[in-house]
């Protein structure tokens, strides 16, 4: 994603420059998953330890595979990778279509069924 | 968290719940530093990126080139148990980022306005935003050195707030102080919750 090394000919690239391959080029051009809405809080984990490379599969697939070994929210995933939000929905859309990870959609707040989420946070809050 | 497991079929792991609450609050108030206070990691920084159709309020002109705009929000982990994990994020300062907001406010429990009383105009958005919305809040003033102190009941009648709302002084940058603003908060939108489904059920 970055160039590594520090060979003359690469050093007029820095971060100002931009990501020298575009987040558009790693989804191959699409905006939207193939599947799935993937909120910003959505929870996703990995259903293998790892994958080996696939057609269709690129390195960011794999780099969130070994990312979600351990639970993230789709915006931890994009702040990890350093990649936009939007990217990391497309990426996961793949992802999912393979089943290679499971999703928890969050809450609505209407859709709480009583009061003991709010129980929970304010309990967990002050045991913090 | 699972740790160690080679294998993992899917469904067999229950996912935990995500929840969340937003920080907001005029440019330098603090929203960042609140988020970083109480949040078991440093915050972290993700960007949405928007494309020509979602910037229709930004002056292109003389700036062809220019066809995305980034919105960065910060936000930090809560982990409450085993099932529930909360999530704190800072809005996006900036007042035309309306539809980033509306993403961010989707289903979030409720939400903390921070106040400086040195430029309290500048959290007029955030609450104007909120009561539109019916997303319960607090007002959490926060506590600058050099700042004239005012009373609590001065800063509601300056805000013009509905009494309900708890109004009340923190220190951002203390855990103690950011913990003892989300529980006032969490409490609210309990009180809010249960007030809303009585007059429902009234109806």
């Amino acid at each position: 994603m970055t160039v590594q090394g520090e060979s003359s000919e690469h050093q007029w690239v820095d971060d100002h420059a931009g990501p020298v391959v575009r987040p558009y080029a790693m989804t191959r051009g699409r905006a939207r998953p193939v599947t799935g809405t993937f909120d910003l809080i959505s929870l996703v984990t990995a259903t293998r330890s790892d994958v080996t490379p696939e057609v269709g599969l690129g390195p960011e697939h794999l780099a969130i595979v070994g990312l979600c070994q351990r639970i993230q929210s789709v915006a931890e995933i994009a702040a990890h990778l350093d990649l936009p939000v939007g990217t990391i929905r497309v990426l996961l859309g793949d992802l999912a279509a393979r089943s290679l990870v499971q999703v928890r959609e969050p809450h609505t707040t209407a859709g709480l069924p009583d009061n003991s989420v709010f129980e929970a946070v304010i309990n967990g809050l002050r045991a913090l | 968290m699972d740790y160690g497991h080679s294998e993992r079929p899917a469904g067999a792991t229950p996912l935990p719940t995500a929840i969340k609450i937003l920080v907001a609050g005029g440019f330098g108030v603090g929203k960042t530093t609140m988020v970083g206070a109480v949040s078991e990691t440093r915050p972290l920084r993700t960007e949405e990126v928007l494309t020509e159709s979602g910037v229709g309020i930004d002056d292109l002109s003389g700036v062809e080139s220019k066809t995305t705009t980034t919105v960065a929000m910060d936000f930090g982990r809560i982990t409450i148990s085993d099932d529930l994990v909360l999530y704190l994020f800072g809005t996006p300062g900036q007042d035309r980022f309306w539809f980033v907001w509306d993403e961010l406010a989707l289903g979030a429990l409720g939400a903390v306005v921070l106040a400086d009383t040195r430029r309290l105009a500048d959290c007029f958005p955030s609450i104007d935003y909120f009561e539109g919305r019916g997303t319960p809040f607090v007002v959490a003033v926060n506590c600058f050195e050099g700042a004239r102190q005012y009373r609590l009941d001065e800063v509601q009648a300056a805000l013009n707030l509905d009494p309900g709302v708890p109004v009340l002084l923190c220190d951002a940058r203390q855990r103690e102080s950011s913990k003892e603003v989300l529980i006032t908060l969490m409490e609210h939108a309990m009180k809010t919750r249960e007030a809303r489904r009585r007059a429902a059920a009234a109806e």
